[in-house]
C-alpha cells in the first residue's frame, strides 16, 4: 500500500484554505485538528456552535482545562484574546445570517454535484443532525475533510449520494489523504495530489470521471 | 413584598411534575451547561411518558462519553434508560460513535421511543419563536432533505424556504451560574446554550444555579437573562452533583 496522508497532513492542507481574518467553523474529528494549523501571520476566528468565538487551541494540560471552555466537539480549549460567549439562537442566527465564512466538515459521501452526506446510514436507520446541516446550508464556503475511502475500502465520492443528503450543492473543496478537489459546475477538479499517486489511482477511488486541472500539482505543505 | 422564588430542594422545585409533561433540557452536553441535578430529581420522581426537547438524546456516561477532561457527569439517559421518556425532539438522537450506541438509539429500534429530528440551529430558533410570541417562521435549512419533507415551501428573496414552527414546553429545566431571588441570571463560560434560549419558552422554569445572592448584587449590566422568564430557582450545595 502507498502512503496516504496522515490526518494531521489533510488538517493541515485544509488549514491553509483560512484566509486573514476567516471566521471559522470546525466540526468533529479530523476538522477539529485543523485548528491547530493555522497559517503563520493570519488571524483567524473560530466560532463553536454552543457558543463561543475566538477561543484558542485545545487544552492539553488537565491543570489549566476548564469545564466552562468546551467546544462542541466536547475538547476544552483555551481561552484567546477577544473571545465571547453566547447562546444557541445567537450562534446559529451566526451561521445562517452569513457570517460564518467557512465551515470544515467531515462526511459519509460527497456527490460529483457537491451534494454532502453526513447525518445518516440508512442501515443504522436513525441519525445525527448535530448543527451540521445548519452549517452546510449557510456558511459561504464548505470544505470536506476526510479520507477517501472508508476503513472497508468503500468509495466515498460519488455521482450520486446513496445515503440521505444533508444539503445539497453545499460542498466547495474536498481535500482528503490522496487529492485536493474543487466542485465545479462542470465536475469535480483534480486540483493536487497526495506524493507517489498517479491520476489514474485517485480515479480508481471516485466514482464520477475527475477532471484534471491543468496545473495538477503535489499537494505542498 | 418582596419576590422570592427560591426553593430548598431540587425535589420540591419539579413536585407538581405530572406525567407526560414537555420538557425543555437545558444544555448541550458538557459539565458546565446541563441541569444535572434536575434530571437527577426527575428520575427519582419517576414520571413517565415524558417528551423531551434538548440537543441530544443522551449520553451514556457509563461508557465513558458523558466524561469531559476526566470528569463523568450526569445527563438525562438516565430517563432514557428508565423508561421515562416517550419522545425525543432534537438533534442529535444517537451517539455520535456508531459502535457505541446510547439507550435511544436501542429503545427507537425496539419502537419503544418516538423520535423527531430536528437540525440544531432549527430546534434554537424554534424555541427561541416559541418564547417570543412568534408562530412560525421561514428558513433555508432543510431544502430538499428529509427534514423538507411535507413542511410548507416558500420562495423568499429568491431562495427557497421550509416553514417551521415555534416550540415550547410545560417546563424548562436550565442550568445558570448565579442568580439573584428575583430570578436574573448570570452565565459562565459556555453554559448559555439552550439555557439562556429555553429560559423564554415554557410555562413553568426552574433554574438549577451554583449561587444565590441578593437583589442587587448582580451588575445590572451584566444580566443575561431578566428575572421575569425564571419561575423556580435551586441552588447545588456541596455534595450534590456539580
Amino acid at each position: 500500500m502507498k502512503p496516504r496522508l496522515e490526518r494531521e497532513t489533510i488538517a493541515l492542507r485544509v488549514a491553509r484554505e483560512f484566509f486573514d481574518g476567516a471566521v471559522v467553523n470546525l466540526g468533529g474529528g479530523i476538522p477539529t485538528l485543523s485548528s491547530n494549523f493555522v497559517p503563520e501571520g493570519r488571524t483567524v476566528t473560530f466560532h463553536s456552535e454552543n457558543g463561543m468565538l475566538g477561543f484558542g487551541p485545545v487544552e492539553y494540560d488537565e491543570d489549566k482545562q476548564s469545564v466552562y471552555m468546551m467546544n462542541a466537539s466536547a475538547q476544552l480549549v483555551q481561552p484567546g484574546p477577544g473571545m465571547c460567549f453566547f447562546d444557541h439562537a445567537m450562534s446559529f442566527a451566526m451561521i445562517r445570517g452569513g457570517h460564518v465564512d467557512i465551515a470544515v466538515l467531515g462526511t459519509f459521501q460527497v456527490s460529483e454535484k457537491g451534494d454532502l452526506a453526513n447525518w445518516m446510514i440508512p442501515e443504522r436507520g436513525i441519525g445525527v443532525i448535530g448543527g451540521g446541516m445548519d452549517l452546510a446550508f449557510c456558511c459561504k464556503k464548505v470544505i470536506v475533510a476526510m479520507e477517501h475511502v472508508t476503513p472497508k475500502g468503500e468509495i466515498k465520492l460519488y455521482k450520486k449520494c446513496t445515503y440521505p443528503v444533508t444539503a445539497p450543492e453545499c460542498v466547495d473543496l474536498i481535500v482528503t489523504d490522496l487529492a485536493v478537489i474543487e466542485v465545479t459546475k462542470e465536475g469535480l477538479l483534480l486540483k493536487e495530489i497526495a506524493p507517489g499517486w498517479t491520476v489514474e489511482e485517485v480515479q480508481q477511488f471516485t466514482e464520477p470521471e475527475l477532471i484534471v486541472a491543468e496545473d495538477l500539482k503535489e499537494i505542498t505543505l | 413584598m418582596a419576590i422570592n422564588k427560591v426553593y430548598e430542594s431540587f425535589d420540591k422545585a419539579i413536585a407538581d411534575m405530572p406525567d407526560g409533561a414537555v420538557i425543555l433540557l437545558g444544555g448541550f452536553g458538557g459539565i458546565a451547561p446541563v441541569p444535572q441535578n434536575l434530571t437527577l430529581a426527575l428520575h427519582r420522581k419517576g414520571v413517565k411518558d415524558l417528551t423531551i426537547v434538548t440537543n441530544n438524546a443522551g449520553i451514556d456516561g457509563r461508557i465513558g462519553l458523558g466524561n469531559i477532561g476526566g470528569r463523568s457527569y450526569v445527563d438525562h439517559e438516565i430517563l432514557v434508560t428508565d423508561g421515562q421518556v416517550k419522545k425525543f425532539i432534537g438533534a442529535v438522537p444517537a451517539s455520535i460513535i456508531v459502535s457505541r450506541p446510547n439507550a435511544f438509539e436501542q429503545l427507537y429500534r425496539e419502537g419503544k421511543v418516538e423520535l423527531e429530528i430536528v437540525p440544531q440551529g432549527t430546534l434554537a430558533e424554534r424555541i427561541r419563536a416559541g418564547g417570543a410570541g412568534i408562530g412560525a417562521f421561514y428558513t433555508p435549512v432543510g431544502v430538499g432533505t428529509e427534514i423538507a419533507k411535507g413542511k410548507e415551501k416558500k420562495i423568499i428573496n429568491g431562495k427557497e424556504m421550509i416553514l417551521e414552527y415555534g416550540l415550547r414546553g410545560d417546563y424548562a429545566f436550565i442550568r445558570a451560574y448565579k442568580a439573584d431571588t428575583m430570578g436574573n441570571l448570570v452565565y459562565k463560560g459556555v453554559m448559555r446554550t439552550f439555557n439562556a434560549v429555553m429560559v423564554t419558552a415554557a410555562d413553568i422554569v426552574v433554574a438549577e444555579v451554583d449561587e444565590i445572592v441578593e437583589p442587587g448584587e448582580l451588575d445590572p449590566e451584566v444580566i443575561v437573562t431578566p428575572g421575569i422568564f425564571v419561575d423556580r430557582i435551586v441552588e447545588t450545595s456541596k455534595g450534590e452533583v456539580k
